[in-house]
């Protein structure tokens, strides 16, 4: 792995007395609008823990979060916090969302949670707010402001049709269901928005996480947020917004007027692509270029995580995928819009990442 | 004289018809009712398809929602993996042993037929192309 060797050499210049050599990446200030200084953060995503029963989890799920907890760890220089992007359990339960605090608590870096629908719609989000993180906040890092905004509310006439939690969960988690329900971040969190932006100038740079991408892809699948626009709104007067979502488990990008968008990978396996779904018509983004089709002979293949290098306050997302070639996209200031470092161009693409 | 035969054997023959079936006659009713039958097994796919078959609570739908990337049409084709021709009910059972970690459904078990019926249902319309990767 060439990104291990170039690490390992950074670890060993540090150690071998060219100690400057590390941290000035680190503390190289970018001059500008307001003077932003450069940072990394990783991502993790998408593990959807699976409780079998008493002691017993989806071995295969569980390798994929411990895998990417130990290469973030490795991480040299380390990034300054981790970001789950949501979906830490599969259904919702406490086995589960305790089972993956355990295993993130290898980390010793800050983790900044994101949930997602199969961590909320069996409990309604009441582990989650009591023993991990409020659905809706926002930090400031380094220039730069942060915003965790809750995405995955759903329609009250949807939920209130359900006696029972878990049946509520499971209809849900069934990605593909026909009688599924749009996610929203609706008027509290959009209020929520506005008040926690309201102090800030045009020119502060901002990057907002949440579970579901903050735009239209596939209404099928729930790759769609309903009252998006909405959002998009209440981000438009800043100049430099991106916002990174999990939820679809594959590499997507797109940009809609200021907003830069970037999805997670997951770490437990991949979606196909709405184009692939035949039946039914769908946004995907034109600029995205897709990622390798998986292999499901090679058990990681098509999952992984990503971290991202903050500069001047854009984004630049590297996409760590197991058994496959590492991807780079970043905001091409030129273009206006993200583009992938390798591929852009579509003479350059290759066979595999023709999707069917 | 020869037409006016023809005629009546013309009307005799579709009398005969409409009393007695022959095998190449079939009305609107009998299309109705072969297709719901046909959509009854697509259901019981579809149930089958979002339901643990294995031992650890995978079901085919995670990764495959309305069953996309497993390209019917497709097959049999030449499966690298495997280094031979396979039909897409030996990746069926591929997946049923692996990621869900279950034991192979035998190839002609009405269940097998279920999941086929499904996944070709939700694959309709995609013109065949047996033995693309």
């Amino acid at each position: 792995m060439k990104k291990l060797t170039r690490r390992s050499f950074l670890k060993k210049a540090a150690i071998g007395g060219l100690a400057a050599a590390a941290p000035l990446k680190m503390v190289e200030v970018v001059y500008g609008q307001g003077a932003q200084e450069k940072f990394t953060f990783a991502v993790i995503s998408d593990a959807h823990l699976t409780h079998i029963k008493g002691t017993k989890f989806v071995r295969n799920f569980d390798e994929g979060l411990e895998r990417a907890v130990t290469e973030v760890s490795f991480m040299d220089p380390p990034p300054d916090f981790v970001v789950f992007g949501g979906d830490l359990a599969q259904l919702g339960k406490k086995e589960e969302l305790e089972h993956g605090l355990e295993k993130l608590s290898k980390l010793s870096l800050p983790i900044k949670f994101v949930i997602g629908e199969h961590d909320f719609y069996l409990d309604m989000g009441e582990y989650w707010q009591k023993h991990i993180a409020p659905l809706n906040y926002s930090f400031d890092h380094k220039g730069v402001h942060f915003v965790v905004l809750n995405s995955i509310l759903t329609y009250d006439s949807w939920i209130n049709q359900f006696k029972d939690p878990m049946e509520r969960m499971l209809g849900m988690a069934r990605l593909d269901n026909p009688h599924g329900s749009p996610f929203i971040v609706g008027e509290e969190g959009r209020r929520w928005l506005k008040k926690d932006l309201a102090k800030l100038s045009p020119d502060t740079p901002i990057i907002v996480l949440t579970h579901s991408p903050l735009y239209k892809i596939f209404k099928p699948w729930n790759f769609w947020t309903d009252d998006a626009e909405k959002v998009q709104a209440i981000l438009a007067r800043f100049k430099k917004v991106t916002v990174m979502h999990g939820h679809v488990h594959q590499i997507i990008y797109n940009q809609i007027g200021n907003i830069s968008f970037y999805a997670f990978m997951s770490t437990a396996w991949p979606w196909p692509y709405p184009p692939t779904y035949t039946q039914k018509p769908n946004n995907f983004p034109k600029i995205t270029v897709m990622m390798n089709r998986a292999d499901p002979f090679h058990e990681r293949d098509g999952t992984g995580w990503s971290w991202a290098e903050v500069a001047a306050g854009r984004v630049t997302h590297h996409y760590e995928l197991w058994e496959n070639t590492p991807r780079t996209v970043y905001y091409d200031e030129k273009l206006g819009h993200p583009v992938d470092k390798d591929y852009q161009d579509p003479s350059k693409r290759i066979p595999p990442q023709i999707h069917y | 004289m020869f037409n006016k035969i023809l005629v009546l054997l013309a009307v005799f023959g579709l009398l005969v018809l409409a009393s007695n079936a022959r095998s190449d006659e079939f009305t609107k009713e009998d299309l109705k009712k072969w297709h719901e039958a046909f959509m009854e097994v697509v259901k019981e796919g579809e149930r089958l398809f979002h339901s643990p078959l294995g031992r650890n609570k995978v079901s085919c739908d995670m990764c495959h929602p309305n069953a996309a990337n497993t390209h019917p049409e497709t097959y049999p084709k030449f499966q690298k993996q495997l280094g031979k021709v396979v039909e897409l009910r030996d990746m069926i059972n591929w997946c049923i042993q692996n990621p869900l970690e279950g034991d192979p459904l035998p190839l002609d078990d009405p269940r097998m037929i279920a999941l086929e019926a499904y996944i070709k249902w939700e694959r309709r319309g995609v013109p065949l192309a047996p033995g693309k990767h």
